[in-house]
């Protein structure tokens, strides 16, 4: 009942409200999810354009690579950011991406070569359906049987892997397919998700705007809507929101499928852009994608969270890749220094958080 | 029961029994509430409270016994369906979600909207506003709505709580514990929010295990003992040491006074009222028959 540990902050508060207001107000910029993964951007950007002087890192064709390469893995960090402020994982992207690509690409084969000679828009729209159907799989495996979202979608990660691999060997005996431009309507669909725009002197990707808009809509809907408060309140206490009359078990739903729509959207850019696909596309992108969103500043628990800070951090992600790559450093230290940034996050935001829950 | 006020309750269970299994957790258990006026829900550890909060906010269904609102017989499936007559129910730890701002807490799963088609979306600064004008009408003067909720006290937290309760328009209050995680003073502020809802014709039924947070507010007093009612009485019938007395036979003001007199001994901006209050326990404490130092037992 009376502890004395509980009297002094009492006693004190009248008086140092003044204090406590400017203190909050640093901190609160200081709490902003993104903040950290804004700042490690740029330092990562500083860090690479030093050592990496006379290979001209600092040029605006290397930021246009950077941008290139980061826009895949923004698209599915936005919406995986989004499904783990909701307090959930999806660790089945990569194969729902590969599963989709490969729908796209049986569907429109040749028919006298195992495939069924579709149209591309027919295929991409076949795949946007199955995609869907299987986020909303994971969803309701996870509301119905009230399992971690990591059990569940390290199932379905093998399953539709697998299913991936088994059915294209069984229709085209291949693993991997090509020649998607043959297909009706690539004209179209190459303009849409593989047109490259000449900006400044650089080429960059049309991808980079897909991740831009998705990135726009997806912070809209988190701050702006109903349901972004719903997605902060499932995530930050599911029963505290339940109670309040949330939709809890919708809202996990959505988000598994918006997570396998973004998985969709990469799988559709990078067939088009390839020109094809293989049944191991995607693999090991769900893991990419977690460590951007948990650089960008969202807690693995679920609650807090930003799409921009994941878009950041899917670009820090972009920067060392690239800045490895040009340096001439072996590519076998990738792994190493991702691993090491992703340490360094987790601590720093750990440390902003108790920071700003202390005022 | 003594029925000075002739109003029907707003509120009332008659004969609840709720078993699990084999275990009879409550047991011909009647309560009721008024409008405008607290019932306290007294109980200690094990008494069944619990289970009553949750077959009164609809969690569970009561075994046996009936639940009537207003006068008309109810079954609830679900928390949501009492919430929509306006019982609403403000628990102890799972009230507030401390990552997310009082404003958007405040209006979490009843969020204001505005514009149209897809276009609609929150209406963040009515909901500040209203959130800032709701606390002030408690009388707390929260410095920002964006405030996380997590950087509010204890008492703070109840008190959003019950402002949201009451601003969504519930007609019954049902409050677990409010007071239980406070110090003396912050429960003091939880107790004037708890006569605030009641001046505003709420009826409000007031779990606690502490009569000295219940006797000031309360207009009834229900105090369960091992999942039965063990007595119900109006305030009137009942002084505030015998109240003590039926809860823990002194044991609770004992630990009290003791408590208080360490905290003035510590020294501080209270000490002196802390000492105060001490001193007075101890004479009511003499005037129940104990010894000052002799602890008691139920």
């Amino acid at each position: 009942m009376v502890s004395e540990a509980k009297s002094p902050p009492n006693a004190e508060q009248p008086e140092s409200d003044e204090r406590v207001r400017k203190v909050s107000r640093l901190n609160r910029l200081l709490a902003r999810p993104e903040f950290g993964a804004g700042l490690g951007a740029v330092l990562v950007w500083v860090f690479f354009a030093i050592i990496a002087n006379d290979n001209n890192f600092a040029s605006w064709t290397t930021f246009a690579a950077i941008m290139n390469r980061a826009a895949p893995l923004g698209i599915l960090a936005v919406v995986v950011a989004l499904l783990m402020i909701g307090g959930e994982f999806d660790l089945s992207i990569g194969s729902i991406l590969g599963f989709a690509g490969m729908t796209i690409m049986v569907l429109t084969f040749p028919s006298d070569s195992g495939g069924f000679g579709w149209g591309i828009w027919p295929a991409i729209l076949a795949a946007l359906i199955l995609a869907l159907a299987i986020g909303a799989f994971n969803g309701v495996l996870v509301v119905a049987t009230k399992l971690p979202s990591f059990i569940i979608t390290l199932a379905t990660l093998f399953i539709f892997r697998g299913l991936t691999i088994a059915l294209t060997r069984m229709f085209t005996n291949r693993t991997q397919l090509g020649s998607l431009d043959e297909a009706s309507g690539f004209g179209l669909a190459d303009t849409l998700f593989a047109s490259e725009i000449q900006f400044m002197g650089a080429t960059f990707r049309v991808s980079i705007l897909w991740w831009f808009a998705m990135a726009a809509v997806a912070t809209w809907i988190l701050l702006r809507s109903r349901q972004g408060n719903w997605i902060f309140g499932t995530g930050g206490d599911a029963n505290a929101a339940r109670n309040v009359g949330v939709p809890v078990s919708r809202v996990r739903i959505a988000l598994f499928m918006g997570t396998a729509f973004g998985a969709f959207l990469v799988a559709v850019i990078q067939a088009v852009q390839f020109n094809g696909s293989d049944t191991l596309r995607g693999f090991g992108l769900e893991f990419q994608a977690i460590i951007a969103v948990v650089v960008g500043g969202t807690l693995l628990t679920g609650g807090f969270g930003s799409v921009i800070g994941a878009s950041f951090g899917a670009l820090i992600f972009a920067m060392v890749k690239q800045g490895i790559i040009i340096t001439g450093v072996d590519g076998d230290w990738f792994q190493v220094f991702v691993g090491g940034v992703l340490v360094i996050a987790v601590i720093f935001n750990n440390y902003v958080r108790q920071k700003a829950a202390q005022r | 029961m003594s029925n000075s006020n002739t109003t029907a309750p707003l509120l009332e269970i008659k004969n609840v029994s709720k078993y699990f299994g084999s275990v009879i957790a409550l047991q011909d258990v009647s309560a009721f509430v008024r409008a405008g006026e607290v019932t306290c829900l007294l109980g200690d550890n094990g008494a069944g409270k619990s289970t009553l909060i949750k077959v009164l906010s609809g969690v569970h269904k009561a075994s046996e016994g009936e639940y009537l609102f207003d006068g008309v017989q109810q079954d609830f499936d679900s928390p949501r369906e009492a919430l929509e007559l306006g019982i609403a129910t403000v628990y102890q730890d799972l009230a507030m979600i401390p990552l997310m701002s009082i404003w958007r807490n405040f209006f979490l799963g009843s969020e204001p909207t505005t514009g149209w088609g897809p276009f609609k979306h929150l209406d963040s600064k009515f909901a500040k506003e209203t959130t800032k004008n709701e606390m002030a009408k408690m009388g707390i003067d929260i410095r920002d709505p964006d405030q996380t909720v997590g950087t509010l006290s204890g008492g703070e937290r109840q008190a959003v709580a019950i402002a949201r309760a009451v601003y969504f328009g519930a007609k019954a209050l049902i409050l677990d514990e409010p007071t239980a995680a406070l110090g003396v003073k912050q429960a003091g502020v939880v107790l004037k929010y708890i006569l605030q809802a009641k001046s505003k014709g709420i009826g409000v039924i007031f779990i606690t295990h502490n009569p000295q947070h219940a006797y000031p507010v309360g207009d009834h007093f229900v105090i369960l003992r091992r999942g039965q009612v063990y007595g119900d009485f109006s305030k009137e019938d009942i002084p505030l040491e015998q109240l003590v007395q039926m809860m823990a036979g002194g044991a609770d003001l004992e630990v009290l006074k003791h408590e208080l007199k360490e905290a003035a001994q510590e020294g501080g901006a209270d000490a002196d009222a802390y000492a105060e209050t001490a001193d007075e326990i101890e004479a009511e404490l003499i005037e129940m028959g104990k010894k000052p130092e002799e602890q008691g037992e139920s």
